[in-house]
């Protein structure tokens, strides 16, 4: 299928339909409208059901009832809206539902605004809700990327039975680019559900149950969980990086802080700054095992985020003292420019000295192993 | 020999946890037997509530659903949406239904979804023992208001099911009680049509149930049953609040 251009929310609804989504409930909140918006007349055109729910507490219960009954089900929302429905990921989580959530991230906390913002990082990371579980969270830079990392967050939900997010925000839904989708998933080649509620008709009652009365039964029921979180750890862990080879520094930046870094880094590269990026695209799970090796030969790394400091918790806790972890960001949903970050980057650069060549401070001999 | 009383089908054969003379298990019986004489519990799935009746799923032989406080009824209708020629009933206490469920409620009834919602109204918090409903009435006890309900101070009780009348979505809301053998004749056939209701897609049924607590009440379970018609039924009027079905009586067994 030839190359499309299309906003991000739309390529996202669309991607959703491909991957056979056929099920969307959810209430509007800026700056992710246009996702409900699509949603409502092509889920029409497919024959799925579109409901605009009350709330977004109504609309997150209403995925875990299509998503008991087995459907591919997906809601939307930005991050005030994002915080309403973590009672219903949580109980995702424990119930083992797959759902697709999509979170259009805006400035906060509270209201906020409705510029683009990665502030919710620790809230998709940390799971958000109550109860001890993960979200795998994807993050997309581009809208291409958004449209194939949604169609593989219908696959992963299914296959590992947990919510999955897409951790965008405002610039990734609002951005127009081109995009290639893929053809329609046929429905009756996805994997067969052998757990949904569809009337007990010739077998015994199924439940699905978050109620675990029993300490007992509840540690095993979480320790299952954990046996799972580690199986997506170990097959799931998805990274990118960009010009490390020889480099000196390198970014550690997500979604579109990493796109507006790529940007910085062309430029001091111009410049002779031997600068890479490393990119995270499963947020959880978190590339720790890939950034550790990376640190044993790179030994600055500058974390660079649109929040005043989230990943870089987690960079710390993967480097684990191996390398200098320094921080920059914009919170508030500024959206800083790449002359402003390549300003950051030789700023340090230079601050460390990284340009001189000697004992071997910034890079150990040998390369990447 | 005729047989004249059985187990329903739809029950399974346990030992309910409910406390001596509450009315959840009289309300689980006619459900069951509702669904049995419907024919419908291969094609039932249930969404039980947070409350006394969490544990339905132990009782009903149908596929059930657990759904966070509140909620049961944007999980029913999750359900419904995908598999819409189930049935797909709700169980809900008055917690559940008329307070942090109150806005699922009356939007799931002004969709008109099509789902049968039973709502056990026992004018108080019975799992977490005893404190206010939003059904509690004025002057009544709770561990929440120990010295009365003040309508002033923390509102006065409120009728859910009439609210859900002038949601154009709502096709039948009748209030039945279990506190004689005549009044529970009476429920069964309103839950029985309530389920009817949604077999022929008409939009959404409620029956709601004036059901004795006497734990919580602090009362015999015979003084719980007369103080039901003597105080709780004159706030809360028994009869059929609407019915937009236009069934003839005898069609789903309706009054």
């Amino acid at each position: 299928m030839a190359r499309q251009l299309m906003r991000g929310n739309h390529a996202l609804g669309e991607a959703a339909v491909r991957a056979g989504c056929r099920y969307y409930f959810g209430y509007p909140i800026t700056p992710q409208n246009e996702v409900p918006e699509y949603m409502s007349g092509r889920l029409l055109e497919v024959g799925g059901t579109f409901v605009q729910a009350e709330s977004e507490l109504a609309s997150i219960n209403m995925v875990i009832g299509a998503s008991m009954a087995g459907g591919r089900v997906m809601t939307s929302s930005s991050s005030p809206g994002i915080s309403l429905k973590q009672e219903g990921i949580s109980y995702l989580a424990g119930l083992e539902l797959p759902a697709v959530i999509v979170n259009m991230t805006r400035g906060g906390p509270g209201l906020g605004n409705i510029a683009p913002a990665q502030s919710d990082y620790f809230q998709a990371t940390r799971g958000g809700g109550h109860g001890d579980y993960r979200c795998i969270v994807l993050a997309p830079a581009s809208c291409q990327e958004l449209c194939d990392l949604t169609i593989k967050a219908f696959d992963l939900a299914d296959k590992y039975r947990n919510p999955v997010m897409i951790l965008g925000d405002g610039m990734i839904g609002q951005m127009m680019e081109p995009v290639e989708f893929p053809e329609m998933t046929d429905l009756a080649s996805l994997p067969a559900k052998d757990w949904t509620l569809t009337g007990a008709a010739g077998r015994p009652q199924r439940t699905i149950l978050s109620l675990l009365l029993d300490p007992k039964v509840l540690e095993n029921h979480n320790y299952k969980l954990v046996r799972k979180y580690d199986a997506v750890t170990l097959a799931e862990t998805d990274w990118d990086t960009y010009l490390c080879e020889d480099a000196r520094l390198v970014i550690v930046a997500f979604g579109t802080s990493a796109r507006i870094a790529k940007g910085a880094i062309k430029r001091v590269r111009e410049m002779g700054l031997k600068v890479g990026l490393f990119r995270p695209k499963s947020l959880w799970p978190f590339p720790t095992k890939p950034l550790e090796e990376l640190s044993r030969v790179v030994r600055h790394l500058l974390v660079f985020e649109m929040n005043s400091g989230q990943m870089v918790e987690d960079v710390r806790l993967a480097v684990n003292g191996q390398a200098q972890v320094h921080f920059y960001g914009r919170p508030g949903g500024v959206v800083p420019t790449p002359e402003e970050i390549a300003h950051q980057i030789s700023h340090y650069y230079y601050g460390a000295h990284l340009n001189e060549d000697g004992p071997s401070r910034a890079r150990l001999v040998g390369g990447l192993s | 020999m005729k047989q004249v009383f059985k187990t329903p089908q739809s029950l399974k054969p346990a030992i309910f946890h409910y406390c001596p003379g509450c009315g959840h298990s009289i309300i689980h019986r006619l459900v069951a037997e509702a669904i049995d004489e419907l024919g419908i519990r291969e094609r039932c799935i249930g969404v039980p509530p947070a409350g006394c009746a969490v544990l339905a799923y132990n009782y009903f032989d149908v596929d059930m659903g657990e759904a966070p406080h509140g909620r049961a009824l944007a999980v029913a209708t999750g359900i419904k949406r995908v598999l819409p020629d189930r049935v797909v009933f709700t169980y809900q206490g008055d917690g559940d239904i008329a307070a942090i469920g109150t806005a699922e409620t009356i939007h799931a009834a002004n969709r008109g979804e099509k789902i049968t919602a039973i709502f056990v109204n026992n004018a108080t918090y019975g799992m977490t023992g005893g404190q206010m409903a939003p059904t509690t009435l004025v002057g009544m006890g709770s561990t929440t208001t120990p010295k009365g309900r003040v309508a002033a101070r923390d509102g006065a009780p409120l009728d859910l099911t009439q609210m859900l009348a002038v949601a154009k979505g709502s096709v039948y809301l009748e209030r039945v009680t279990v506190n004689s053998p005549q009044a529970i004749k009476k429920a069964g056939k309103a839950i029985k049509k309530a389920f009817q209701v949604q077999l022929d897609g008409l939009g959404f049924a409620l029956v709601e149930v004036l059901s004795p607590c006497p734990t919580n009440w602090k009362m015999s379970p015979v003084d719980s049953f007369k103080w039901i018609d003597s105080t709780m039924a004159q706030v809360f009027p028994l009869g059929v609040i609407k019915d937009e079905t236009g069934y003839q009586e005898a069609k789903g067994g309706g009054e």
